[in-house]
């Protein structure tokens, strides 16, 4: 397809999204890489922290820091407080530390890299040969032809195994690399900014990834500096009950700007999967830093067996005068999902946005939303979320919206919509709003509908089947949040709404 | 064409028979008009040939091209040629109007083993079209039937038919809520699609839209039943004294 105008190419968007559905399984990532593993001891105790520290050549102080955070999580209770009904979590009962045998020595280059994790990314659609684009799901020929550049840190399993145009985004003074080679490379810059905007002492799930994280991406933009192409991290899981805990640091330098994606996905396995992330972002005066997510973990079977259970925590932090984030999020994956993307709103007139997706399935269970805290006078922010639940599943969102005394004439929109299909699902709504001075503004919406019988019949008596019927409905229903996606994304995001519904109609 | 015997068809939900043992043959390249009083059953007989939910054909068959329409779902009686104007077409936040024709345009081409239109091609079609029925690009872009007037929303359905060229198309009160101008861009939309192999069942109140769509036949429907039958003169008729006489007559 070759792409002329916007317009057209959402055209032919919908048009793969349609026959992703006709050609796909429910989970197109369930393949698992055969690789040789080295795993630490299962189990989780000082010596294992040590262990992730020493195999991360990391000095002292980082070591230190992961054995306060450990001290800390033991004393620490599991919050039970969200919609979410799962079994006792056996922490005990898991691998800390996955990597693939041939990353034991570090490769300097891409070149040196296993063909084997080569290939998974390639199977995958996530290029790590710097010619290519990131074209989404299905493959570079549906990507527009002018495509842009994506930098691609790829992270598999307890390691990052390469990342890509290091050496061009160095020239533009933009550090982009794993954590563990930032905290060996770049110590000033970690030591400054991590733990600055999620504290160790932050929640449980936080304060294990700070015990036991084992790799991530660090994205460092100097000032002034808009950098030069997207950064994406692809988090894979790929060996057995093994837990994975990434940690993103990401600092956006005064006036600077960035625009990050992350995308997951996990092999088909009966059994549970622990992944606890925390992502930071620190935007100086001026900054701005877009924060795309596709979550495509394992949701877990149609019995709800299996599946990645997904706590995740991520704060941005405006520090500076008229910084923005925007995060936008599409949910798809995980049997459970426990995530409230935040942003605090410290520098005076910064900005704060909230894009979201959430899409439970079968007997996925997502308890999601955000958190906008205003401390600066003439803050803005605006949430708009998409709940979508079908088969058995629950949907919540809940989210967090506070004016301080001193944010002034500060503003919030909240929009929150959710979407039902069939009768077994629930769809809940849980906003928490706080104002403290008289002069700021809070609205919220909420609306709550089924998939409508008489749209559907319209569609069918056009051509297209149920499914098709389905996707499309839904898709206009989130066409909001999927507007604020980069296009590749976008696209790829579509085509998974699509997927994760296959089935729920019928 | 479109043959329909002694259909009988009452509501799933309650215990109310709305068709009565209806009967009605359009052949190949005619245009068939039904007239009838409100209640008469005009919609459930269209809402049934397309295949939506709610209606149990207790007795009765209707085939298109000799193939049974009832056994088959909705988008397959669409993949067959059949169409419906919706008498009111239904609103789709957030679809594009020109995703939605594409989506349906492809999903029924690929139904019937044909290729699928490139890109190009389709938006060269659908511009030629949509400027015939005088349908404005930003309505092209908009929601699919999202904020459109009466007569957009009319203008839209014939711009579908146009796009998804059906062999069988029923007009479900196409004409109500239209004013002079839109009746007659609508109007010539459809005579511009008459041809010797497709054929029309046009379900109005009035005898007006026949002035502009002129029907080879004009049934009068009533109690569920086609009562009466006859050229377009029968509408002339029903205009100028009602249904009451034609009813009494029909027993």
């Amino acid at each position: 397809m070759t792409a002329t105008t916007d317009l057209d190419v959402r055209e032919g968007v919908d048009r793969e999204t349609v026959e992703t559905v006709q050609n796909m399984g429910s989970y197109k990532y369930g393949w698992d890489t055969e690789i040789e593993m080295e795993y630490a001891p299962k189990g989780v105790n000082e010596d294992i922290v040590r262990l992730i520290s020493e195999k991360n050549g990391e000095p002292q102080w980082m070591t230190d820091w992961r054995l306060e955070a450990y001290r800390r999580w033991v004393t620490m209770t599991e919050p039970r407080w969200a919609l979410l009904n799962y079994p006792k979590i056996d922490y005990q009962d898991q691998y800390y530390y996955a990597r693939p045998k041939s990353m034991e020595v570090k490769p300097k280059s891409l070149d040196e890299v296993d063909p084997k994790l080569l290939a998974t990314y390639d199977k995958l659609g996530i290029p790590l040969r710097e010619q290519m684009i990131l074209a989404g799901v299905e493959g570079a020929e549906a990507a527009p032809a002018e495509g842009r550049k994506v930098a691609v840190d790829a992270v598999f399993d307890s390691v990052s195994v390469g990342t890509t145009f290091k050496d061009e985004l160095a020239k533009a003074g933009v550090i982009f690399c794993s954590i563990s080679e930032a905290i060996r490379e770049h110590p000033e810059l970690v030591k400054k900014y991590l733990g600055s905007v999620v504290p160790q002492s932050d929640n449980y799930f936080a304060t294990l990834n700070s015990a036991v994280f084992s790799d991530g991406s660090f994205v460092y933009i100097p000032p002034g500096v808009r950098c030069p192409m997207e950064l994406s991290t692809y988090f894979r899981i790929n060996a057995e009950n093994t837990g994975q805990f990434e940690r993103t640091l990401i600092i956006a330098d005064k006036g600077s700007y960035v625009s990050y994606l992350e995308g997951c996905t996990a092999p088909k396995r009966d059994t549970t999967q622990l992944h606890a992330a925390v992502v930071e972002l620190v935007i100086l005066e001026d900054a701005e830093i877009k924060y795309s997510t596709v979550q495509n973990w394992f949701p877990g079977d149609e019995d709800g067996k299996g599946g990645i259970y997904n706590f995740v925590t991520k704060r941005a932090d405006c520090r500076g005068d008229r910084a923005k984030v925007m995060w936008t999020q599409v949910e798809t994956g995980s049997a459970i999902t426990w995530k409230y993307p935040s942003c605090i709103l410290r520098g005076n007139e910064s900005q704060g946005e909230f894009y979201s997706i959430a899409i439970a399935n079968n007997w996925q269970q997502a308890d999601t939303g955000t958190k906008m805290i205003h401390l600066g006078k003439n803050t803005r922010s605006r949430i708009v979320s998409k709940g979508i639940s079908a088969g058995q599943a629950q949907n919540t969102y809940r989210g967090l919206v506070t004016m301080h005394p001193r944010a002034t004439n500060s503003r919030n929109y909240t929009q929150c919509d959710s979407l039902l299909i069939g009768d077994k699902c629930g769809a809940h709504t849980v906003p928490y709003i706080e104002v403290k001075n008289t002069s700021s503004r809070v609205e919220h919406e909420a609306t709550t509908s089924k998939v409508d019988d008489d749209q559907l019949f319209y569609c069918r008596s056009r051509g297209m089947d149920e499914e098709e019927a389905v996707a499309l409905v839904v898709n206009g229903f989130c066409r909001e949040v999927l507007q604020a996606l980069p296009m590749e994304f976008a696209m790829e995001a579509q085509s998974l709404v699509a997927i994760s519904l296959e089935g729920s109609v019928g | 064409m479109l043959k329909i015997n002694n259909l009988h068809v009452k509501l799933e939900e309650e215990d109310k028979q709305i068709l009565k043992g209806l009967s009605l043959e359009v052949p190949a390249g005619q245009v068939h008009a039904i007239m009838g009083p409100n209640g008469s059953g005009k919609s459930t007989l269209s809402y049934v040939l397309s295949g939506r939910d709610g209606y149990e054909v207790t007795e009765g068959e209707a085939h298109l091209d000799g193939e049974s329409l009832l056994d088959m779902e909705p988008e397959e009686r669409a993949a067959a040629g059949l169409f419906l104007a919706f008498q009111y077409p239904v609103e789709i936040p957030g679809v594009g109007n020109m995703t939605f024709l594409r989506t349906a345009v492809n999903a029924q081409r690929k139904a019937r083993g044909e290729t699928e239109l490139s890109s190009g091609e389709f938006l060269k079609e659908v511009r030629a079209k949509a400027a015939e029925l005088q349908i404005s690009p930003d309505m092209l872009k908009r929601p699919v039937n999202v904020g459109f007037s009466g007569g957009e929303k009319k203008r839209n359905e014939i711009l579908q038919m146009a796009m998804l060229a059906p062999r069988m198309c029923i007009m479900d009160e196409t004409d109500s809520g239209l004013d002079v101008d839109a009746m007659r861009l609508v109007s010539e939309g459809v005579n511009a699609l008459r041809s010797p192999d497709r054929s029309f069942l046009v379900i109005t109140h009035y005898q007006r839209l026949l002035n502009h769509i002129q029907p080879d036949v004009v049934h009068i429907m009533s109690n569920g039943r086609i009562v009466k039958s006859g050229g377009p003169e029968l509408a002339l008729e029903v205009e100028e004294n009602g249904y009451g006489d034609l009813l009494a007559e029909a027993g």
